[in-house]
């Protein structure tokens, strides 16, 4: 046995247990618990499946963002938990509902013990038309040119969630600002964090933006960097969450998925197809497509852990 | 048995604990949780499949040699769980406010009302 | 030369183990939370702080070293945030009162 071997075993025992945590722990603040540091250890299994760039996305996304979305639920929603408890299912419907879930997971894992080999794989052919587009990293090749498509409408699928999530609001809260995030003490040490770490952050995502095209890295990880720091300032109380009626983030909004939209369409007469690029302009025609992309989609990860408006916004009426 | 299945085997083992948590956890906010330990799950299978049909293509100087296509496809699934899970959150807050509970009961008789100690926002002015 | 940096590599990798080691036996072992927020803080920021500088011999000046080092400063900057976080959240209320240098009670 491999050293490498013993460190997956670990590993993914470690993983495991932690997801019997999550699924049976008693309070769901102890389940979020357990859920961000889950995702952190998911983030070192793709370190080891050597997809570096889906281990920042689950360490930035997966783990931070979603954990305090979670966190935040949990607290509001804690006086309730007694009631549902009450509600479980009775011990013999547990079991049987726990057999019937092993029996899903053996089909699963008797589908990863009989892949077909040798594994099909897209990876030649991705490697096959990279050179032409300028990138090195072959993620952003394929985010970017190869199924553009996709990630356009990813990108846009934030919007109507964005809108799901504004619509839960009551009309008469509708002029107000967002009110989900959690608002901790005022404490001099989180007002020193919020001060110190955005300059960093923004220079972290800078970075990842720009190395995105050659080494790991992108516009999505970088936009989940930007908007982890601005919830932080927000959280912090040194900036108010903007208004949902103000038209210049709406703007800021959907101003990448504009410009990927517009590129795309002037592929049409530029490279003869939609979402094609000209030859020689690929290049920089993604790098500014991955620019815009992170702007918007992060003010759109913000807003969407910001929450829906609320007229008595926690933060004026606990001062 | 390589890394690469032993993950795999693990990814089994996570969507079966996901779907458990969903069907037997009362409350929504679990059964939230419990989707998305399905979900990555399921990110993680296609991980898998990624690191299997990689070989070394890509490995100079990228520091990734997976399948780039999975991989992408997983990024863009980590993105849009977080859409899925915010909007369920706010939906379930938004309930959990007005009344109805925190289960998916379709009985509004015994759901349970608002606790008077609950902390939550967004009371209306008379 | 090549040799050198190695064994210097490993020497503080592993010391910076033990240090990891020893912050989670404290972690698991010390009897109240103060004392053990103690024992992770100060054990990983030195753990952490000596696995960098091994590093810092396998990787290319001035970039990759300064990112290294940016890390730890990180690292030491949010360790102590969250460590202020969790000493105020278990402190009892009547050490507030007569340590001036604590966190403020109602904004002042």
């Amino acid at each position: 046995m491999s050293v490498g071997l013993i460190s997956d075993v670990v590993l993914i025992l470690l993983v495991l247990s932690l997801a019997v945590w999550i699924t049976i722990a008693r309070t769901a603040y102890r389940a979020v618990v357990g859920f961000v540091a889950y995702g952190l250890l998911m983030t070192l299994l793709w370190v080891r499946l050597a997809a570096l760039d889906v281990a920042m996305t689950e360490a930035a996304l997966g783990s931070g963002l979603t954990g305090i979305l979670l966190f935040a639920a949990a607290a509001r929603l804690a006086p309730f938990e007694a009631a549902e408890r009450a509600r479980a299912p009775a011990p013999a419907l547990r079991l049987l509902i726990g057999l019937l879930c092993t029996l899903v997971a053996a089909g699963l894992a008797a589908v990863v013990l009989w892949l077909p080999e040798p594994a099909p794989t897209l990876a030649p052919l991705v490697a096959e038309h990279l050179p032409p587009t300028g990138l090195r990293n072959p993620v952003t090749g394929v985010l970017l040119a190869h199924r553009a498509i996709d990630t356009l409408l990813e990108s846009m699928v934030l919007l109507p969630a964005l809108i799901g999530v504004w619509s839960v609001a009551a009309d008469a809260d509708w002029s107000g600002r967002p009110g989900s995030l959690p608002r901790p003490p005022a404490s001099d040490a989180l007002t020193l964090l919020a001060r110190i770490l955005p300059p960093f952050g923004v220079l972290v995502a800078i970075h990842l933006v720009w190395i995105g095209a050659d080494e790991p890295g992108g516009k999505f990880q970088a936009a989940a960097v930007l908007a982890a720091m601005w919830v932080l300032v927000m959280m912090a109380g040194l900036q108010q969450p903007p208004a949902v009626v103000s038209r210049g983030w709406r703007g800021l909004l959907v101003v990448g998925a504009s410009l990927f939209i517009a590129i795309g369409i002037a592929g049409i007469w530029l490279a003869d197809a939609f979402l094609a690029y000209p030859k020689g302009l690929a290049k920089p025609l993604i790098i500014a497509i991955e620019v815009a992309l992170t702007g918007s989609v992060a003010v759109a990860l913000a807003l969407l852990l910001s929450g829906p408006p609320t007229r008595a916004h926690r933060c004026e009426a606990g001062r | 048995m390589s890394g690469t299945t032993l993950f795999g085997l693990g990814a089994a083992a996570l969507v079966g604990l996901g779907l458990y948590g969903l069907i037997c956890q009362p409350g929504a906010l679990r059964k939230i949780l419990a989707f998305n330990l399905m979900g990555s799950g399921i990110f993680l299978l296609f991980g898998v499949i990624a690191k299997r049909g990689g070989g070394a293509l890509f490995a100079a100087g990228t520091g990734s040699d997976g399948d780039p296509v999975p991989q992408a496809l997983v990024i863009t699934g980590l993105v849009v769980a977080f859409a899925a899970t915010a909007i369920a959150v706010a939906l379930l807050v938004r309930l959990a406010e007005t009344g109805g509970g925190t289960t998916l009961e379709t009985d509004a008789q015994d759901a349970p009302a608002v606790p008077t100690d609950a902390n939550l926002r967004g009371e209306r002015e008379p | 030369m090549r040799l050198a940096l190695d064994i210097f590599t490993i020497v503080m990798v592993s010391l910076g183990g033990l240090f990891f080691l020893a912050g989670t036996v404290g972690l698991l072992r010390f009897p109240d939370t103060l004392t053990r927020l103690h024992a992770l803080t100060e054990a990983d920021n030195l753990g952490l702080g000596l696995v960098v500088l091994g590093l810092l011999a396998q990787t290319s000046w001035p970039l990759g070293a300064l990112k290294l080092i940016a890390l730890w400063l990180l690292a030491l900057l949010s360790g102590a945030v969250v460590a202020q976080f969790l000493g105020a959240a278990v402190r009892p209320a009547d050490w507030r009162t007569d340590d001036v240098s604590g966190p403020r009670e109602d904004g002042r």
